[in-house]
């Protein structure tokens, strides 16, 4: 290993690069593009969702309770119909996203105590579900209360969540965001870098060159961890102007994290660079290994909830293990050192795959 | 002494055998010609000798070393200038130099000196901030060999170097090659035009893989003295076909107004040939022509070669 020929590589990436405006593009545009994509979701008050009202009751009572819901703002009503069968109806052809059901006996379940006011809620729309949830905390005061008499306020009002039974804490989302943007663009930034030198023909003379195999892929694979902390650096402080998420705990720690994941995406972006034939091979592979990240890692889902063979292979994915330790950095404001196994499993995929990428590497044509 | 020794070359891809049984050897400062159509095996032979590609049987020695057990002791000792561009087209042109430069070993107090000296030796001073991929063909070669002898390596590969290029800029460019071979640099040019191939010191002829002549140019036009000929006659076409039935020619090719007539051998002498385009109705007259490589290449293969100006693969 010579420092002269490993920095010779650097130096040549890194010129490329600063050449390549498509890449420059994608290292700041992914990670601002989606955080204000994401960032929408993360955000969100919403007002005047289109609801449905099914008043069994017809009331003074429940037309009262109906107009509170109203009152809210976060609901609007938009059909009045007779039958909870219309409103499920109503909500499957995405006419309504919210419906409430006041059933003919709503007085007496009152007296009782009983749930009298049902929400029906699109739950394949989570933000609609967080929505809705609110009404469900909406105290039956004033008007009601005086009806109601004594009666105990536990639960007055149940929410059946449709189609998604699982939440989301929105505050989740921007740490995870910066694994999912260093998933994204490092493993593809990596996944080209060795197809396309063989493409452009430049590989018939490198592998001619004294330049070693792991010269060679350090070289080309050192430039991008300082692209990816640039990345890292941009979501953060996005995160904390835009969306005012918290990080608990030191910078140090999320930046040592954020090193381990980028790491760990480049060695694997190696890895199918060595594999594909072509550019466009390496990106097919690349979105091969995007999609089980995404949605296996607990970003999108409670990794609690999936059965054990997916929660095996998400512990194969560098993502779920960055997304345990971003979050308990972030968020619960836990030491890197607290968290030392999720750091090992990162260094211990990284080693792997360059290794991998090395071996699997030949200074050869055949 | 050799630079180069190779005893029973063979490359197979799959059932394709790309280079059947090659046997070489290249001599010291010598510019040592590859000469062959497109896909007969000249790329993988060079390929093979520079460590590049795993033959599949046979033994080399290059430099003293023992390939490719020992191809990365050599390639600090060699130069390979690829048939395809391979620099890279978004460095600038002393960009690309100082890559290698550092690349190739040259030493960093020496390395300034060694570009601004090669790129004044191949014109390219003017274009030195100019990105490679904008440079023109003749400039990309240029670019392509000064690469390839930044490191002063003794023996130099070159896979058709002059395939993409004007034939001015050829003229050039074999004009840069035999200075490096007076300065000691052993050459091996692959090649598909004749002209080129009769300035090499020396020859070898591949076709489909195998190796079917080789020597210098003047050994092997000297070894087909009296078998090549020259017709003039009134009806050059008619002539060419009463000739390319006659057993004993193996060729029949128009010049301008002539024909140029390789024979098998003595046997078909000019009184015979007299005889058959009299009885076809053709006046002519029929004097002796001077071999050429192309004749060489004939005799050795069986086929005509690519003709002279063949434009680049």
């Amino acid at each position: 290993m010579s420092g002269r020929r490993l920095w010779a590589v650097m130096l040549k990436e890194l010129r490329q690069l600063s050449r390549d405006r498509i890449t420059i593009a994608m290292i700041l545009g992914v990670p601002v593009m989606q955080l204000i994509l994401f960032g929408y979701a993360i955000n969100l008050n919403p007002r005047g969702l289109q609801a449905g009202i099914a008043d069994a009751a017809n009331t003074q009572a429940s037309r009262a309770v109906v107009m509170d819901m109203v009152a809210t703002g976060i609901i609007a009503p938009r059909l009045s119909v007779a039958t909870p069968q219309e409103l499920t109806a109503a909500l499957r052809r995405g006419e309504i996203s919210v419906g409430v059901v006041i059933p003919p006996d709503f007085e007496a379940r009152r007296f009782d105590g009983r749930e009298a006011v049902q929400v029906m809620v699109d739950g394949s729309d989570t933000v609609v579900q967080a929505a809705a949830r609110q009404l469900a905390q909406m105290p039956l005061d004033s008007e009601v209360s005086r009806v109601r008499s004594a009666a105990d306020a536990s639960a007055p009002i149940s929410v059946v969540s449709f189609f998604n039974p699982q939440r989301r804490s929105p505050v989740n989302i921007v740490p995870g965001l910066i694994g999912v943007i260093l998933t994204m663009t490092m493993v593809l930034f990596t996944g080209v870098a060795i197809v396309r030198e063989r493409e452009r023909g430049n590989m018939e003379l490198l592998i001619a060159t004294p330049v070693s195999r792991t010269e060679l892929m350090v070289g080309k694979v050192s430039p991008y961890v300082g692209i990816g902390l640039l990345q890292t650096t941009v979501v953060l402080a996005l995160g904390t102007w835009l969306f005012g998420v918290p990080i608990a705990g030191t910078l140090i720690d999320v930046f040592a994290a954020a090193m381990l994941l980028i790491v760990a995406n480049l060695a694997l972006g190696l890895v199918i660079s060595t594999r594909a034939g072509t550019q466009f091979q390496a990106m097919q592979i690349a979105f091969f290994v995007f999609l089980p990240s995404i949605l296996l890692s607990g970003f999108m889902f409670p990794f609690a909830g999936m059965p054990a063979a997916a929660q095996w292979l998400a512990e194969l994915l560098p993502l779920t293990h960055f997304l345990r330790l971003i979050r308990g950095i972030m968020l619960r404001g836990a030491a890197l050192a607290e968290l030392w196994q999720e750091a090992v499993a990162l260094l211990a995929f990284a080693a792997v795959m360059m290794t991998l990428a090395i071996r699997r590497f030949r200074k050869r044509l055949d | 002494m050799n630079v180069i020794r190779a005893r029973g070359l063979t490359k197979r891809f799959g059932a394709l055998t790309a280079v059947d049984q090659v046997d070489l050897d290249v001599p010291r400062a010598t510019v040592y010609g590859f000469l062959g159509p497109n896909g007969s095996g000249k790329s993988t032979t060079i390929r093979m000798l520079c460590g590049l590609l795993t033959p599949s049987a046979g033994a080399i020695e290059v430099l003293g070393l023992e390939i490719p057990g020992q191809a990365e002791a050599l390639r600090l000792r060699i130069g390979y200038m690829t048939q395809k561009f391979s620099l890279f087209d978004d460095l600038s042109v002393r960009e690309n130099l100082e890559f290698l430069a550092a690349v190739l070993g040259v030493p960093r107090s020496a390395a300034p000196q060694r570009i601004r000296e090669l790129l004044l030796q191949f014109n390219l001073a003017d274009r030195e901030r100019q990105m490679a991929g904008t440079l023109s063909g003749g400039q990309k070669q240029r670019l392509a060999l000064a690469g390839a002898v930044i490191h002063r390596p003794e023996l130099l590969f070159l896979d058709e170097p002059t395939s993409a290029v004007d034939p001015e800029s050829r003229r050039d460019f074999w004009e840069k090659l035999f200075d490096l071979a007076d300065v000691g640099t052993t050459l091996l040019v692959s090649t598909h035009y004749m002209d080129e191939a009769e300035r090499c010191h020396r020859l070898a002829i591949l076709d489909q893989g195998r190796l079917v002549a080789d020597g210098t140019p003047a050994e092997l036009t000297g070894a087909l003295a009296g078998r090549s000929l020259i017709v003039h006659a009134a009806a050059p076409r008619r002539a060419q076909q009463a000739l390319s039935a006659v057993p004993g020619v193996l060729s029949v090719a128009q010049i301008g107004n002539v024909l140029r007539v390789l024979t098998a051998g003595a046997g078909t002498s000019i009184g015979q040939l007299h005889d058959i385009l009299r009885a076809a109705g053709v006046e002519a007259r029929i004097e002796a022509g001077t071999p050429n490589l192309e004749d060489v290449f004939v005799s050795a293969t069986g086929r005509r070669a690519q003709p002279r100006e063949a434009a680049a693969a």
